[in-house]
């Protein structure tokens, strides 16, 4: 199957041992979109770096981004101040309800509800509208940086959330009529792909994969980053572990993230977006006609950027595909001596071989779909 | 993980494996072990099976073409009942650098040590699969190595002599 199988979600070739429809053994060829990044990474300074995180998970680059900038962060030792918090808060969960979307689009496609794919291309882009009005760039936001955010919000820009935020819960309430209760999407999903929550852990899967098994680990609860633990949400946890359950998990998350984008826009800390921090943060654009110590703070920034102490870290955020880690490792220059990335799709896609012993070849399609795997963030 | 409690997981890592453990680091709150090559099986054992360490994180290497041994081979497991996360460090040496496998204690380092194969070339003794994961099968060399050129091939000039000509110069 593969390597261009529509359902394949980038690309990805997986060998099937078949006795009639029934699947024997699967073996997953994966690094077509290897592309070398942890070693491009040795190249970069830190800042440079961040324009490299958003391009693995492209369908969830700021929690790229977020991930990235937390293990410099991590390494250097340095304070984010509340308002850049909120405002990464703010473009991480935009950015898991625009990955659910399109998750639900793609795999509703692949399973034959073809309508659904447009509605949930729609709801997206208004996702998608909120990065560009921000960042400029409709995907590849890049808007972090250590200490901080890059720009702080656009005027209009807060309310432009709050009417996604308003809209996205009838939106939701559309498919979930089309989907939630029909009969079709039932028999596809039910009972399909089913793993323990014991088999879950071992296996190594994260993410909602691992909470439909009934495994109550989310990293926003566990080990709360950007300020997540001021925000009141609920993380739902599945019972049986099944594809259907796979797709409970991923609706319910999306109104979780409403209601913490809600949270975030009623809440929203004034104050500075970046740290004051001169030695890995650019002094702002008035100071440099007026101060000589921020002209060289600026060229020693833009032109060598800042050293990291000698050790190693390993900063970890929830992706919408579950645990995105980032190892480092600094022998105390300006850039990463070694950038290990932890992919989760890496991690759920080991579990397909397993998943996938004994169903029928139609089913691969399914199980496939509920694992949400985006190769550019498997292979790197 | 304070080193002052009187009963922390370094402290018991130490007291029973005093031979294994060659070092105890917590930097900025990561706790790691570097352990002798012929004690990671059985240490990870006692972690997964008496400390609760249930969930591979991930298994790489790191190349420090200076040093000897020059691999350093990190795997970092967490707890998900206890909320705690400890990174296991061991060395290989060249030219065939090998390290035991830990497939058999966390089935998920499965694909996590054969990427490290394909990227570093080191061998994981006792690893059911061993073979390329990302790079083609028919692959030549280990990328993430130091001394792997990041840049493709070298540009050669036809007024520049071939001779003496390092891949290395070419990259500025």
């Amino acid at each position: 199957m593969g390597p261009h199988h529509p359902s394949t979600h980038g690309v990805l070739r997986v060998l099937l041992k078949l006795d009639g429809e029934i699947v024997r053994d699967a073996d997953a060829d994966i690094g077509y979109l290897h592309t070398g990044f942890e070693k491009s990474f040795e190249d970069k300074t830190y800042t440079q770096g961040i324009t490299f995180s958003d391009r693995m998970d492209y369908l969830a680059p700021p929690i790229n981004n977020v991930g990235f900038v937390m293990a410099v962060e991590k390494l250097i030792g340095v304070d984010v101040p509340p308002r850049a918090q909120a405002i990464r808060v703010i473009m991480m969960e935009l950015a898991r309800v625009a990955s659910h979307e399109l998750w639900l689009g793609t795999t509703g496609l692949d399973l034959g509800v073809y309508s659904g794919f447009f509605y949930a291309w729609r709801d997206r882009d208004l996702a998608l509208d909120l990065n560009e009005a921000y960042s400029g760039v409709r995907m590849m936001t890049s808007f972090t940086r250590v200490g901080g955010v890059a720009w702080d919000l656009p005027d209009g820009w807060l309310e432009q959330l709050q009417r996604f935020i308003d809209v996205m819960p009838g939106r939701l309430d559309d498919f979930e009529a089309m989907l939630t209760d029909n009969p079709i999407w039932h028999q596809r999903l039910e009972g399909v792909g089913v793993i323990s929550a014991a088999d879950a852990i071992e296996a190594g899967v994260t993410g909602p994969v691992l909470r439909a098994s009934g495994v109550n680990y989310d990293v926003r609860k566990a080990f709360p980053y950007c300020g997540y633990e001021q925000y009141d949400f609920e993380v739902p946890v599945g019972t049986n572990g099944d594809c259907y359950d796979r797709y409970r998990m991923r609706v319910a998350e999306m109104r979780q993230s409403l209601r913490i984008l809600q949270q975030a826009v009623d809440n929203l800390p004034g104050g500075p977006w970046i740290t004051a921090d001169r030695k890995v943060a650019l002094p702002p654009r008035s100071e440099l006609s007026k101060s000589m110590e921020a002209v060289i703070h600026q060229f020693r920034l833009v032109s060598e950027g800042f050293k990291g102490p000698v050790g190693d870290v390993y900063a970890f955020v929830e992706s919408p595909r579950g645990e995105l880690g980032f190892y480092l490792v600094s022998d105390g220059t300006n850039k990463p001596y070694r950038m290990k990335v932890r992919p989760p799709s890496f991690c759920n896609l080991q579990a397909l071989k397993k998943l996938v012993q004994g169903v029928l070849v139609a089913d691969v399609i399914a199980i496939m779909g509920s694992l949400d795997f985006i190769l550019g963030d498997c292979d790197r | 993980m304070s080193g002052s409690a009187p009963d922390t997981l370094a402290q018991r890592l130490s007291s029973r494996f005093t031979q294994a453990l060659q070092e105890t680091s917590d930097f900025r709150g990561d706790l790691s072990v570097v352990l002798h090559p012929a004690a990671v099986v059985e240490v990870a054992r006692y972690l997964k099976d008496e400390e609760g360490f249930d969930y591979l994180l991930y298994a790489t290497a790191v190349d420090w073409p200076a040093r000897d041994p020059r691999f350093t081979i990190v795997w970092e497991v967490r707890s998900l009942a206890n909320r705690t996360r400890i990174r296991i460090k061991t060395t290989a040496t060249m030219p065939e650098p090998h390290a035991p496998s830990l497939t058999p204690v966390w089935p998920a380092a499965n694909w996590h040590e054969r990427e490290t194969w394909d990227l570093f070339g080191i061998t994981f003794d006792g690893h059911p699969d061993l073979r390329r994961i990302l790079m083609p099968q028919t692959w030549e060399g280990f990328p993430l190595r130091k001394d792997y050129v990041s840049f493709g091939e070298p540009v050669i000039f036809s007024d520049q002599k071939l001779e003496g000509l390092e891949p290395d110069a070419i990259r500025g």
